[in-house]
């Protein structure tokens, strides 16, 4: 080999290496900056001014003059026992919503992968097609179905199987119905790849062996296809604790999610620093599943080379 | 193991009808001549007429679909650059760092990455004195930067499944980087980053949350407009711009499903 050759890799790494600084600054600059500082005004004081929010760091006449820091918005959280409310509502909202996905996605993708190839081509793309139309638009068009005067109403009345309309839209109820919907191909899609890859092989040596059906299902798929489970649980978890849209089209008025709340704190009461302050605990409480999440994706990632 | 199990069946047909029963009434509704939205008053195409003569609404239509364009190129190059450089550079410095920033986006809660970015976006303004004004500039900043994430899963995936000899053997016959990039990396690549490209476009063209904290005065998106008319309960001419985007989509996705149905036996 001559020395050319052996340098061909590293100078394609050079060139790599000096461009990926683009992404990397942006990356810097546009997201993790972003978190300091809303850390840095969940430490300020409201005022009546524009920002809303005293600064951190105080320059006078003679240069630097000292921190001004305050912890009232963090202590006000707490004081104020609302909040701490809202947060356990919205992870209990959270983990109940990816237990509902897991239950019906989890059968759902154990059937497309038992299916014929072709057959599992289709099954699986009309898994993802609602994925690509719009989420608001296909969260409103739950308000048509359940409304007092909606589709499924009007059906059931019409059939006399109730005289009056069940109240199915502005409570807990279209929530978790939303969450279901919304999020249900977030569950299927890692469980699908988990259980596709399977080796049917074990399940077959099991069943020849004598193990029942449900034997074969509880001891042989159900251990190897952990992984799928707690990728999809998390894919559908974190983000459903910070939902907004669906507690804002399809909840009550006493529907509690953090996301909301946020959205009233910032867009209605106008108070940055208490916005900040709910937004820094909620990404405390989402660390370790992120933390979680991420460490899955990259196993996941050396397990598929 | 092959009897067929009636529970399993009928489970995914719930799951199938739930997917899907709420998109379909919503085209059946939006020919519906009747203003009552649930009563069904004959048939009639009255709110697909009506959509174009709603100045409002096509402003931010195309707003919308300018900002989604834009966004979904630039976070396409950058993305696959990221995600090159964590396939294919050894020691890579800051790595964990760089994987880490551009995985978190995808289970970021929204409404965390919209506050944080407009406090960025006024810091700086202070700061450097821009962006001066929010609006389409700032919405477009906000959207690559998530968009990102998602083509680098795509890409690395793709990656992962990728024959490197063919560009080994360009760089051995003594092709400079640059050139070895554009004509056999990006090549190789076009599938992911095709795909990546229409995730970020879709993603765009969807964002309320996001948008609607790093907009201004001025700029609003065609999400932004439709959630400030669904607050309010089902409206037919939104019905009618449901029905017009679903058709767009299982056009453009049934169309790829089968190019790529069609191709992979002739490839393989």
């Amino acid at each position: 080999m001559s020395p050319e050759t052996s340098k061909a890799g590293p100078q394609s790494e050079r060139w790599l290496r000096r461009t990926v600084t683009l992404p990397y600054v942006w990356l810097l600059l546009f997201f993790l900056a972003p978190f300091l500082i809303i850390l840095k005004i969940s430490f300020a004081d409201p005022v009546v001014a524009q920002p809303p929010f005293t600064a951190l760091l105080q320059w006078g006449q003679q240069g630097f003059e000292g921190i001004k820091a305050t912890i009232e918005n963090y202590l006000f959280l707490f004081e104020d026992g609302y909040y701490a409310i809202i947060y356990l509502a919205s992870l209990k909202m959270a983990a109940i919503g990816t237990l509902l996905c897991l239950l019906l996605g989890y059968p759902m993708a154990y059937f497309i992968a038992r299916q014929p190839p072709r057959r599992r081509q289709i099954l699986l793309l009309a898994v993802i097609l609602p994925f690509w139309i719009s989420f608001l638009l296909r969260v409103y068009a739950w308000i048509g179905l359940l409304s007092n005067k909606g589709v499924i109403n009007n059906f059931l009345i019409s059939v006399g199987l109730i005289d009056h309309p069940l109240t199915m839209l502005y409570n807990d109820f279209a929530v978790y119905l939303g969450i279901l919907y919304s999020y249900l191909p977030f569950m299927i899609l890692p469980l699908y790849a988990n259980l596709e890859r399977q080796n049917l092989d074990l399940m077959e040596a099991a069943a020849d062996l004598g193990a029942r059906r449900w034997q074969v299902f509880l001891d042989v798929t159900l251990p190897l296809s952990k992984p799928g489970i707690i990728g999809g649980c998390l894919l559908v978890f974190i983000p459903a604790v910070g939902e907004f849209t669906i507690p804002a089209l399809l909840g009550g008025a006493d529907t509690l999610m953090i996301g909301r709340v946020l959205w009233d704190e910032f867009f209605v009461s106008r108070d940055w620093p208490v916005a900040s302050a709910v937004s820094v605990i909620l990404l405390l409480l989402l660390i370790a599943p992120i933390l979680w999440f991420q460490h899955h994706q990259n196993r996941e990632q050396e397990a598929g080379r | 193991m092959k009897r067929r199990s009636p529970l399993l069946l009928s489970i995914a047909c719930f799951g199938y009808a739930l997917l899907y029963v709420p998109i379909l009434s919503v085209v059946i509704y939006s020919f519906n001549d009747s203003r009552l939205v649930t009563l069904w008053g004959g048939f009639s195409t009255r709110w697909y007429v009506s959509l174009l003569s709603n100045d409002e609404l096509l402003a931010a239509a195309l707003l919308s679909l300018r900002i989604a364009v834009v966004s979904a190129t630039l976070a396409t190059a950058l993305g696959a650059l990221v995600a090159l450089a964590l396939h294919r550079v050894q020691r890579l410095r800051g790595r964990i760092l760089l994987s880490g920033m551009v995985t978190a986006p995808l289970v970021m809660p929204e409404i965390i990455t919209g506050l944080s970015l407009l406090f960025l976006f006024i810091s700086m303004a202070e700061v450097i004195g821009w962006p001066a004004t929010r609006g389409a500039t700032t919405i477009t900043i906000a959207h690559i930067t998530f968009s990102m994430a998602y083509v680098v899963v795509v890409v690395r995936s793709r990656l992962a499944a990728l024959n490197e000899s063919l560009e080994e053997a360009a760089m051995d016959l003594g092709g400079k980087p640059v050139a070895v990039f554009f004509d056999i990396t990006v090549p190789m690549l076009l599938p992911a980053l095709v795909s990546g490209w229409l995730l970020s476009f879709t993603l765009s063209l969807d964002d309320l949350v996001i948008s609607s904290f790093v907009s201004g005065p001025g700029a609003t998106t065609l999400p932004m407009l439709i959630f400030a008319k669904v607050r309010l309960g089902v409206t037919p001419d939104i019905n009618a711009i449901t029905t017009i985007i679903i058709a767009l989509v299982v056009v453009a996705v049934v169309t790829a499903a089968v190019i790529t149905a069609r191709r992979r036996p002739a490839a393989g």
